[in-house]
């Protein structure tokens, strides 16, 4: 029997998910990682994309945009600023985070801002694309 | 003395006033419950993040390249005051009290020679602080369209909040609302978001986070996450706000349905007195003509 750590999903409005669990797949900034009991203390942030939850119940997967995750001694934190349930996602959904994304690209493309935001603009743009291959939607 | 048929009408009028407040105040009740719930469903998020944030903020804040989000601009002659508050009025002091603070604040400020920029959020807010500060207003939010309060509305209000930063507009930005302690007691709070300062969570929980591995580097994620950080709280703030102003409501309709009895009351005593004198009067005419015969 694996082993099993506390696995929390938060965004700001509510809690999603709080249960055991044996290993969940962090779509981190730098990569992807995944975090099974007794991980290393770490602390990534998040890009757009499918986190997958495995635990003693089953698998579950979510779609997080934005935001970090910490694995800490007691358990995994996952803070994501938007998080969907999979089977909750639609075409239209993804839409709209893509409209979303397209839109934050062309006005940080106009107002010219620094610090790299026109980058990362285009890079949320590409990683939400990316997911809607990925989701074969 | 009014006439009988004046405080029937009276008395009509305050009943139907009182059905209002009445009503006003149940659905200020189930209001605020369900924002009671909401501010209840955010606080984990918001204490996680604070305490990631103090752990962070422990380790870079020192250092000088720390960003200027948490370190500041290095003065603090400009002000940036946000103001929250309901978009409708009927509750109490909930209003005057958030402009009241922030007023006095602006003052201080005033004249102790800074600059003061307001920014409203909230129609009453606006309304009450126009007179005195009317010339310090650079912007204003209008969320009467915003029927449920969700974080995107926070992140507009931050992005708001950080490109007047990003374009040097202010140094220190304070927000002010409500908390809620519980129906009867709201508590007006000045709260500073930028710079940013993360109560030092309890020295155990500091020390744990020390042995991280940062996954971009410690700055990197700190950039990251400080305008979030700034839109989490002003979520946060918005929450207690939106409970705050139901409780003020539900009390300030409870009083209201109070008093409205209390009127009935009084007109209803004194409408069986003029009945009575009149019957009284009507009497003693006639007795007064029985005896004149």
């Amino acid at each position: 029997m694996a082993d099993t750590m506390q696995f929390d999903l938060v965004s700001p409005e509510r809690r999603l998910a709080s249960l055991p669990v044996t290993a969940v797949m962090i779509p981190g900034a730098e990569g992807d990682m995944t975090a099974m009991a007794n991980h290393a203390p770490t602390i990534t942030t998040l890009r757009p994309g499918v986190l997958r939850v495995e635990s003693p119940e089953g698998a579950s997967e979510y779609l997080v945009t934005g935001g970090f995750a910490e694995i800490g001694a007691d358990g995994l934190s996952v803070l994501a600023e938007k998080a969907i349930p999979m089977d909750q996602m639609t075409r239209a959904h993804l839409d709209e985070l893509i409209e979303e994304a397209r839109a934050t690209y062309k006005t940080v493309q106009e107002t010219d801002q620094p610090h790299g935001l026109v980058e990362d603009a285009a890079k949320l743009l590409a990683d939400m694309e990316a997911l809607g291959t990925h989701m074969s939607l | 003395m009014p006439s009988l048929k004046d405080l029937k009408i009276r008395i009509e009028s305050v009943k139907s006033t009182r059905k209002i407040t009445k009503a006003m105040q149940m659905v200020a009740a189930a209001k605020l419950r369900r924002a009671q719930e909401a501010a209840e469903d955010a606080r984990p998020y918001a204490e996680r993040f604070n305490a990631v944030m103090a752990g962070l903020a422990a380790s870079v804040g020192g250092s000088d390249s720390a960003p200027k989000l948490l370190a500041g601009t290095g003065n603090d002659q400009v002000h940036l005051l946000v103001v929250m508050t309901a978009e409708r009025g009927l509750c109490g002091g909930f209003n005057s009290n958030i402009a009241k603070l922030a007023r006095v604040k602006a003052q201080e400020l005033v004249a102790a020679g800074k600059t003061v920029k307001i920014l409203t959020v909230g129609k009453k807010g606006r309304d009450a602080l126009k007179r005195d500060l009317g010339d310090h207003f650079v912007g204003h939010v209008d969320l009467s369209e915003v029927k449920r309060v969700g974080y995107v509305n926070a992140q507009d209000i931050a992005k708001d909040v950080l490109a007047r930063f990003d374009g040097g507009e202010f140094d220190v930005a304070t927000i002010f609302y409500a908390k809620f302690v519980n129906v009867v007691t709201q508590v007006p709070t000045a709260q500073q978001v930028i710079p940013a300062s993360f109560e030092a969570a309890e020295d155990g929980a500091a020390a744990g986070t020390a042995d991280y591995d940062y996954e971009p580097g410690e700055e990197a994620i700190l950039a990251d996450l400080l305008p979030r950080g700034v839109a989490t709280q002003i979520f946060a703030a918005l929450l207690e706000n939106g409970a705050s102003e139901q409780g003020a409501r539900m009390s300030a309709m409870d009083n209201a349905t109070r008093n409205a009895g209390d009127m009935i009351d009084k007109l209803t005593i004194e409408f069986n007195r003029s009945r009575q004198a009149v019957i009284t009067n009507e009497l003693i005419e006639i007795i007064s003509g029985a005896e004149a015969l």
